[in-house]
């Protein structure tokens, strides 16, 4: 039986671009991922004598050097003043992607990458140390057992047909999946814990999600972290669409970061501008990920985004030129210091000459990355330089509109829906997918969920594609 | 004897700061009720109570309604002077969660288990609270969401249940609604103070609107609390006898009221920051104390008893055959 789900058709967008999603993430990522991953690992003396191979791998260089450690067992005298910290096994990395819309319109993408090496589940290890990772999530994810947490509050609709497709879509209101660990005995009771406890923690109101706005689905939704486990019986989802999102969502938000607001893009972040916009959407993710190439264990990742589409007209005063102190009425003056890699993305594929609008400051670095199916070039600023902030010792990007845009590719995949008739006796539903590709065909999974008080009559749906009746398979 | 100014300041005998602060109305046109709880909200703040000993209930959000012209504010005096809201604002009740058995609840300590810390008063016999409503009321009950009413005799059980678990020093209760004094009447506990903005038969009103956002901003009671404890700052000595003189029947057109009989202490003698700040009394002292032995990081073990061998992979997100062959 597949759940039905209302509110929103974006869903199978979010199929298909998670197809494409571990992709353009990874693609992105090695783009600015000049250190490796390889962390060196304290190992007391012992260890390292039984174990036989080296458990101490290669320091790549870094931009800030962790402190080597070795754990002071030998020296055991009272007076021994030498306090050594365990090396550092996250990493966090920050970047913005600005992408100018056709429209007119500024599309700006913040995310937020923690990276961790530990495992929150495994037997007889207590956490007890939080370096980058914030405390908070850390105690959730152990104490309910959870595996994947994804977790979106969105403030507007986005209109695919203008915009292209979201990095990462979001419905409006507020989102939560989360996928449990497959320990867990009792997954109806840790899920409503969980929500109540994540209200108190993003200030939302999602202790009202009960059973009765809950769903389980059982074809649409895998994980997008590492595991064979996809038994769905582990795996809840839920929506508050008419949640409101504002500046004390933002507030928590912010502070789960390591820099907090104070440091690096997130002073970009004032609550005036973001929500003075067309599109909002902030959101966390976590989810464990390989920590090498050979993926042989796990890494815990926190990502959060944040997407805001603003308007020209509401935040642009119809004047096609866009800077950071226009969107965000702040300029950027130094990285988090805590980050290995900040940096901030413009997608100029439309501009290779420069005939379509021009950026400034220019920047010799360029990027070219797969995203969403498309390739894209970016010019890069890498805030961890210097020479980023030139003279004045800050960096405010201009972006000034010179010729018509045009029209844009129009995306291959949108939805809509819309109701006709009215009441419960004569009310339609009715979603339009439509499939702009010249010939090619693609799977389209569509899960829907229908608020309880909605009688939806099964035996009256009808599918039509190309004016013709699609007979649903048993 | 009089008391040294030593005395007096460990006197009080409260050691830790909460406040309450509600406001019950829904509906854009009420724009005038959350603004005046985030003004107290914001001198709480400034005055030093922190985020973890507040608990905001705002019954409808303002900010980021779709008929603010602009978002994510929350203005207090016309010509968008002052900004309430802020930019580091924590709501722990918001919406539809602000109900009468949430804030009974809120007060007697009656929650249910897997409510978070934020949405908790966590008080101790040691604490000073400060309980601040606004809404619509009338004679005797104050409406909740233009759904409910909380009554006087409710709060009164309410305050007395709280007494009992020891769950209050003193407390003060500010209320500013229409005949707000009707509200205080039926107090029983001791150790209560009350204000209200109005006697029993009289209005509240409202003070000034603004041409650009289309409402009226504020309610004239807390303007001029707002105002007087802007002039109130950590270390002030302002006391409770100017508290009651704020907003006379000239500025307010209401009479506001207050209540002290059940209070031990004189109202003279205690300080606005014994409810509206959070002044950690401090003694300073110049001996040392050694600390003797280093604390010993515990061994880290390598913690992978048995290294898992198979590399792990991504699950494929949208396996066609499997779903079409499953269901």
């Amino acid at each position: 039986m597949a759940a039905h789900r209302y509110g929103l058709s974006l869903v199978f967008i979010l199929i298909f671009s998670l197809l494409a999603h571990p992709s353009s993430c990874d693609t992105l990522e090695k783009a600015n991922d000049n250190t490796g991953e390889k962390q060196s690992v304290s190992d007391a003396p012992q260890e390292v004598n039984t174990d036989g191979s080296a458990a101490v791998e290669d320091l790549n260089e870094r931009q800030w050097q962790s402190t080597d450690v070795e754990v002071d067992r030998s020296d055991g005298t009272k007076d021994s003043e030498t306090f050594t910290p365990a090396a550092a096994k996250d990493q966090f990395q920050e970047e913005l992607v600005i992408r100018p819309l056709h429209s007119g319109d500024i599309y700006a993408s913040f995310q937020f990458r923690t990276l961790w090496d530990i495992d929150f589940l495994q037997e007889g290890q207590k956490v007890s140390h939080y370096r980058l990772f914030p405390k908070s999530l850390g105690q959730v994810l152990s104490k309910f057992s959870v595996r994947e947490l994804h977790i979106s509050f969105t403030q507007g609709f986005w209109r695919t047909m203008q915009w292209g497709q979201p990095f990462i879509p979001s419905p409006p209101g507020a989102e939560l999946w989360v996928w449990f660990h497959d320990t867990v005995s009792d997954v109806d009771g840790n899920w409503k814990e969980l929500t109540n406890v994540l209200s108190g923690i993003f200030c939302a109101s999602l202790n009202f999600i009960d059973l009765t706005n809950t769903v389980q689905p059982s074809a649409s939704f895998k994980p997008l972290g590492l595991g064979n486990v996809t038994d769905h019986r582990f795996l809840r989802y839920a929506t508050l669409p008419r949640e409101i999102v504002c500046t004390e969502n933002l507030t928590p938000w912010k502070k789960l970061l390591p820099c907090g607001s104070k440091a690096g893009l997130a002073v970009l972040m004032k609550s005036e501008k973001l929500f003075h916009s067309s599109f909002h959407s902030q959101a966390v993710h976590i989810r464990p990920v390989c920590q090498d190439e050979q993926c042989t264990s796990k890494a815990w990742e926190l990502r959060q985004t944040l997407n805001v589409v603003f308007d020209l007209y509401t935040s642009g005063q119809g004047k096609k030129e866009w800077s950071l102190f226009k969107m965000f009425s702040r300029t950027l003056t130094e990285a988090c210091p805590l980050a290995t890699s900040s940096k901030i993305y413009v997608d100029i594929t439309d501009n290779p000459e420069g005939e379509l609008f021009e950026l400034t400051p220019a920047t010799p670095l360029l990027s070219q990355a797969v995203v969403l199916g498309d390739r894209r070039t970016y010019s890069v600023y890498d805030l961890t330089r210097a020479e980023t902030f030139g003279q004045l010792r800050s960096l405010n990007l201009l972006l000034r509109w010179k010729g018509d845009s045009g029209d844009m590719l129009r995306p291959l995949l949108h939805a809509e829906r819309y109701v006709a008739g009215f009441g419960l006796q004569t009310g339609e539903i009715h979603t339009v997918i439509y499939n702009n590709h010249p010939y090619r065909a693609f799977p389209v999974l569509l899960m829907d969920s229908v608020p309880w008080y909605l009688q939806l009559y099964i035996h009256t749906l009808t599918v039509t594609s190309k004016s013709r009746d699609n007979k649903p398979s048993e | 004897m009089p008391l040294t100014k030593a005395g007096q300041f460990f006197s009080s005998g409260h050691t830790n700061n909460w406040a309450v602060l509600v406001c019950t109305s829904r509906f854009w046109f009420n724009y005038r009720h959350v603004a005046n709880t985030l003004s107290v909200y914001r001198s709480v703040k400034r005055l030093g109570i922190p985020d973890s000993h507040i608990v905001l209930m705002l019954a409808d959000d303002m900010a980021c309604n779709y008929r603010n012209p602009k978002p994510a504010t929350v203005f207090s005096h016309k010509n968008m002077e002052l900004n309430v809201y802020g930019d580091d604002v924590e709501v722990d009740y918001r919406g539809y969660e602000v109900t009468v058995e949430n804030f009974l609840r809120v007060l007697t300590g009656r929650l249910p288990p897997s409510t978070p810390r934020s949405k908790r008063l966590l008080s101790d016999d040691r604490s000073n609270i400060l309980i601040y409503l606004t809404g619509h009321g009338g004679n005797g009950f104050l409406k909740f969401q233009d759904s409910e009413e909380i009554s006087n005799m409710e709060l009164a059980d309410a305050f007395e249940q709280m007494w009992q678990k020891r769950r209050y020093n003193e407390l003060l209760f500010i209320i500013d609604t229409c005949q707000g004094a009707s509200m205080y009447e039926r107090f029983y506990s001791p150790n209560l103070m009350a204000l209200a903005s109005s006697q029993v038969g009289e209005d509240s009103l409202s003070h000034q609107p603004d041409l650009a956002i289309g409402v009226h901003l504020m309610d004239k009671y807390t303007f001029y609390l707002l105002e007087f404890l802007e002039e109130v700052h950590p270390a002030s000595q302002a006391n409770m006898n100017d508290l009651f003189k704020v907003c006379p029947q000239s500025q307010c057109v209401s009479t506001p009221g207050h209540r002290t009989d059940l209070f031990q202490r004189d109202p003279g003698s205690v300080l606005i920051t014994d409810f509206f700040g959070s002044v950690r009394k401090v003694e300073i002292t110049k001996d040392t104390i050694n600390l003797t032995s280093p604390v010993e990081l515990p061994v880290q073990k390598s913690g992978r008893g048995d290294i898992q061998i198979e590399s792990l992979t991504y699950v494929d997100q949208l396996p066609v055959s499997e779903i079409i062959h499953q269901a």
